[in-house]
């Protein structure tokens, strides 16, 4: 049963009411005319569909699947995203063309799920997820959320436009033998070593 | 004026009769709210608009209040409401209500059927009564009260 | 039908212009309230968002009327309407310009008073027959609240009384003619402003309903048009409190070169307005400091204007 109104006793009579006055009205005075005068302050609100919010890049937003500088998709399938998602929301399945490059046969991500982490993006070992600064993803229906690799793949790079991960690569696919890579040496045949 | 005497007469009676009859206290108090309400209409009715409006202020609008509050803290359930029933069986309330009625219908057939002759007396009248010949009473009641608060006081320091 | 006092005409119109008023009030407010604090506030259906009370009262008619199967349909059915009641009821004996008005009664001043303290029932009854602990809690605060701003709202109206030397609130009014009874009665209209805010449970003083703390307090189970009456009642009580507060403090219709109505509407308009500027600005008292505030504060403050104000008009007569 704390008392707010009653102050220490070494106080006179006439300071705890000065004091009592200025906790209960002139301090109220003061708060009322200091939020009278934000109806003369330019609001903050900006009026969404007709004025577009400026985006930064670094937005975390939308998540696309790019392509490599050749055109090739970067996706390598390796699963990484789908570990590092905390949510669970990427699910994936590796295939292979025949000239060996690996790729996803579906990609999807439940965007009902995802939180726009980024850490797929962050655990991407060929630069291939990447999320964009668009946030305009509301849908009706649930199912509408999820998301294909039709729906994911880019024609482009994307934000990152020099990776390009089989040609630093040593694995060899079409038109691409092992050592032709970027800085890799040719392939060393051991058993000319022996004696 | 004598119609709404006889109308706020006979809600003020009946809202009594389910005041009593009441199982839940909750509502049994809203009744009695209505009848102190009614009573308000027939003191205006009768002229005395200002202890009408007093009935309303003090006895409708504070104490009653007050009740509710006490019900409030009491946590009233249905097993009050089950004793409440218990303790209402036709046999304690026939013999008392058929006297209670008896007399109820003589007191009517005494009542003179003159027309009521009513002057209004207003809150000046009253004032003036009061802080005039009546200012002992007031002043006494005014130390009861005193004396009242200043006990609440000291039982709600301890 | 005539234009005079109690006509049924005037009556219609008086009730009708006050509940959209009210109504409106939905809007004005959510719009003041962004505008302090650098919001826009609804501004999309209709021209300026005026439209969105409509789209409200749709919404709140339209939603299911729903009464938990644990409380105490009585009392849950019963609170609403008392407040839309007592309220409305409030209103009749509201001087609004010379000839508008439902009566002019010689018991006005104290009419109010007594719909105000029947209005408790309203939020007592709510609580209570909901059923649920924190519309108990609610209520329990409520009655606390209501029953003690009750007396410091009466006694501080009375300095005006005794200068009027009436408790008819036309005569109040007319009585200002010289001069407005905020001068003579500054302390008296501060603590009516203040109790006033209480007694209507609006925030700062909407301790009874405090959402952070009691989900919605007495109203928590309540939903649809029911809901709806005690919102809008909450809004009908800011229109009355505004209303007695220009008739009883600031000369009521008087003023020069504009129409009655338009003096009334003005004057009344600008405490609305200042009292959404509360809701604003002014953090929520606890509890107990608001009754501690009340009875150690506000009432010997009231007496004591009331004691002066009486050795005033003794002394001059
Ligand atoms: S942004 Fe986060 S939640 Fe969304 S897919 Fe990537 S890792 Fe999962
Ligand atoms: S998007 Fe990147 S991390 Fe995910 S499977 Fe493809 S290559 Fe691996």
């Amino acid at each position: 049963m704390s008392d707010p109104i009653v102050r220490p006793h070494s106080k006179s009579w006439l300071a705890k009411f000065g004091e009592l006055v200025k906790d209960t009205l002139t301090s109220q005075v003061v708060t009322l005319w200091r939020v009278f005068r934000h109806l003369f302050v330019a609001t903050d609100t900006v009026q969404y569909p007709e004025q577009q919010p400026h985006m930064f890049s670094r937005w975390r937003g939308r998540i696309i699947l790019t392509r490599d500088p050749d055109g090739e998709e970067r996706c390598v399938a390796c699963n990484l995203c789908a570990v590092a998602c905390p949510v669970d929301c990427i699910a994936l399945q590796k295939t292979e063309d025949e000239e060996g490059r690996w790729y996803p046969e579906f990609f999807r991500i439940n965007f009902s799920r995802c939180i726009m982490c980024g850490f797929c993006e962050e655990a991407c070992p060929t630069n291939a997820i990447q999320l964009t600064p668009d946030f305009e993803m509301a849908e009706y229906k649930r199912q509408d959320m999820v998301w294909e690799k039709a729906d994911l793949l880019i024609a482009g790079t994307g934000k990152y436009h020099e990776t390009n991960f089989y040609r630093v690569a040593g694995k060899s696919i079409g038109g691409k033998d092992k050592g032709e890579a970027r800085n890799e040496l040719p392939p060393v045949d051991v058993r000319s070593l022996l004696p | 004026m004598t119609e709404l005497f006889y109308s706020g007469a006979l809600v003020a009676v009946i809202a009594t009769l389910l005041v009593i009859v009441q199982t839940n206290v909750v509502h049994a108090l809203i009744y009695l709210v209505l009848s102190l309400l009614a009573v308000a209409v027939v003191f205006f009715s009768l002229g005395a608009p200002f202890v009408a409006i007093l009935e309303a202020i003090v006895y409708a609008g504070a104490i009653m209040v007050l009740f509710l509050f006490v019900v409030m803290m009491l946590n009233l359930g249905q097993r009050s409401r089950d004793q409440e029933k218990e303790w209402l069986p036709a046999r304690t309330w026939f013999v008392p209500s058929v006297l209670a009625l008896l007399l109820l219908i003589q007191l009517v057939a005494s009542i003179p059927t003159a027309g009521l002759n009513i002057e209004e007396i207003g809150a000046r009248a009253v004032s003036e009564l009061l802080f005039g010949p009546y200012v002992l009473a007031v002043e006494l009641a005014s130390f009861l009260l005193l004396a009242g608060l200043v006990s609440a006081y000291h039982i709600a320091k301890r | 039908m005539q234009w005079e006092v109690g006509s049924a005409l005037n009556i219609a119109s008086i009730l009708v212009v006050v509940i959209v008023f009210a109504a409106m009030l939905i809007w004005v407010e959510r719009r003041l309230l962004g505008f302090w604090q650098d919001r826009l506030g609804p501004n999309r259906v209709g021209p300026f968002g005026l439209l969105q009370v409509v789209a409200d009262m749709i919404k709140i008619f339209t939603k299911e009327d729903w009464i938990p199967p644990f409380a105490d349909r009585f009392g849950f059915v019963l609170a609403p309407t008392i407040i839309m009641i007592v309220i409305l009821l409030s209103f009749s004996v509201v001087p609004f310009a010379p000839g508008v008005g439902i009566v002019d009664s010689n018991i006005g001043v104290l009419f109010v008073l007594a719909m105000a303290s029947l209005g408790a029932y309203s939020v007592m009854l709510g609580g209570l027959s909901s059923d649920n602990k924190y519309a108990l809690l609610g209520s329990l605060r409520a009655a606390a609240q209501m029953v003690s701003y009750e007396v410091f709202m009466g006694i501080s109206l009375l300095g005006v009384v005794a200068l009027t030397g009436s408790f008819d609130l036309r005569e109040i009014v007319l009585a200002q003619e010289g001069g407005w009874f905020v001068v003579p009665q500054f302390i008296g209209f501060v603590i009516f402003l203040i109790a006033g805010v209480a007694e209507s449970h609006r925030l700062p003083f909407d301790i009874p309903e405090a959402e952070q703390e009691i989900c919605a307090g007495y109203h928590t189970e309540y939903s649809g048009m029911k809901f709806g009456m005690f919102f809008v009642g909450e809004y009908l009580g800011l229109v009355l409190i505004s209303s007695l507060i220009t008739v009883l403090f600031f000369g009521g219709w008087q003023g020069p070169l504009l129409p009655p109505l338009a003096w009334f509407f003005i004057k009344a308009s600008c405490f609305i307005a200042f009292f959404i500027l509360l809701r604003a600005a002014i953090p929520r008292p606890r509890y107990d400091q608001l009754m501690s505030y009340g009875w150690l504060f506000l009432l010997p403050l009231s007496l004591l204007n009331l004691l002066i104000t009486g050795v005033v008009i003794l002394s001059a007569n």
